[in-house]
């Protein structure tokens, strides 16, 4: 990785801007010196918002959202993985979708005129077998 | 002008009045939009989980625009840039294509790679064009002050979009309130995260975030906010009376999705534009420009 820590990450950080303890220059350079363990079960690697600010102006073209998005994957097969992504996993896997679609919905929907949404997505679940996520999502919140 | 309508899974149970008014909009300029009951979640919420099922997510949707020979046009940002990036991924790489085809085979799914993915807005900025929209006023927006907030995924990772906006100081949307008649206004921060992607993982911060932007778009004497993204949008408004509540400070800030604001420069009633909808009441906002 070629981050030279000049800390630009940081300074545009609008999660960092307010709770300081989320530092991806510091997870960065963590990750380079190969702190694997200590990286992967860190809660911070989940806070990222995923607003590409840093990406855009890091001058070594570092994608650090890539990086964290990387390193989330890793913990995931580690066995690590925050209870909210889990319950992503369970929601997308068995709907087809991350927002749940009630009853009430699709009628609030058809008084507006507004087309009926599915409430479950077999290829979805199909392939979701195929890579083993559903393997994640039947764990019930992972590990 | 017709596209495969990608409403996302937001859109359409916590903020209809933003598809309703899309669709309103869309209709009166003349751009169609054909539903499909096969698209599914985009891949976003996966990315962080597994980045492979996420891009298979994002490939079995165009998949799917693919078969009806449209581009996608979606109006979350979200699934703006996913889409758009998997589709750039896809139709440069071929190795990647030839085994995301491998999977999507499985579920009876193929992917050439021609669909492009674009965000309602940028539609209506490139294919539609402020001249036109402008010539289409019926009912000015004159004497509305409007704080104009992007969304990140409209603007980021900019080489995803062709570099159409300009990631630091974008533009297109605050072209096309400035031709409805209305003030545009500047205000700190204006690229700022609402921090909804975060709100399931810490809540206090995420909300810490669009607080920020609630107090600068306050500071600036705005009368509304306008939007077009449904996550930015649970934040802003559907959320406004939880930060109200935690940090005891009223806001009363409107925030209107941009077809809303645009229907109604239309002359569309506000009720179809589903302004009755929005959390954070209207009311005195449409008294300002007698709607």
């Amino acid at each position: 990785m070629r981050c030279f820590q000049c800390g630009t990450c940081n300074v545009g950080c609008p999660v960092r801007e307010i709770e300081e303890k989320y530092n991806p220059r510091k997870i960065i350079r963590m990750t380079v010196l190969g702190m694997r363990d200590r990286v992967l079960s860190s809660d911070f690697i989940w806070l990222c918002s995923a607003c590409y600010t840093c990406q855009e102006r890091c001058p070594q073209d570092v994608r650090i959202p890539e990086v964290m998005n990387a390193l989330k994957n890793l913990a995931v097969k580690e066995g690590y993985i925050h209870s909210s992504f889990a319950k992503r996993v369970e929601l997308v896997g068995a709907q087809g979708k991350l927002f749940p679609v009630s009853k009430f919905d699709n009628t609030k929907r058809k008084e507006l005129g507004l087309p009926q949404i599915p409430t479950e997505n077999k290829e979805v679940q199909e392939l979701f077998k195929l890579t083993g996520l559903n393997k994640l999502s039947s764990a019930e919140g992972g590990e | 002008m017709k596209y495969a309508f990608f409403p996302g899974c937001l859109a359409p149970v916590m903020s209809r009045q933003f598809e309703l008014s899309a669709r309103k909009v869309a209709k009166k300029l003349g751009l169609q939009l054909v539903d499909s009951e096969d698209f599914a979640c985009c891949g976003f919420p996966i990315k962080s989980v597994d980045q492979e099922t996420a891009l298979l997510l994002s490939a079995r949707n165009l998949s799917v625009a693919e078969e009806l020979g449209l581009d996608i046009c979606t109006i979350c940002t979200g699934c703006a840039s996913t889409l758009a990036e998997a589709s750039r991924e896809l139709m440069h790489n071929d190795g990647l294509r030839d085994r995301v085809n491998e999977r999507l085979q499985k579920i009876g799914r193929t992917y050439e790679g021609n669909v492009e993915v674009k965000h309602f807005v940028r539609i209506l900025y490139e294919d539609v064009g402020p001249e036109k929209i402008e010539s289409q006023v019926k009912k000015s927006l004159e004497g509305l002050k409007l704080a104009s907030h992007y969304g990140c995924h409209y603007l980021k990772p900019s080489e995803v979009f062709d570099k159409f906006e300009d990631p630091e100081f974008p533009r297109t949307l605050d072209a096309l309130i400035s031709v409805l008649g209305a003030e545009t206004v500047e205000y700190e921060d204006k690229t700022g995260c609402c921090g909804g992607v975060i709100l399931d993982v810490d809540d206090k911060i995420a909300l810490a975030m669009a607080q920020k932007k609630l107090d600068h778009v306050n500071a600036a004497g705005a009368d509304a906010m306008v939007l077009m993204c449904p996550l930015c949008g649970s934040m802003y408004d559907r959320n406004q009376k939880v930060i109200e509540r935690r940090s005891n400070v009223v806001y009363n800030l409107p925030v209107l999705f941009y077809p809303q604001v645009l229907g109604l420069a239309l002359g569309i009633d506000p009720k179809e534009l589903g302004l009755n909808l929005n959390r954070v009441k209207t009311s005195d906002l449409l008294n300002k420009v007698s709607v």
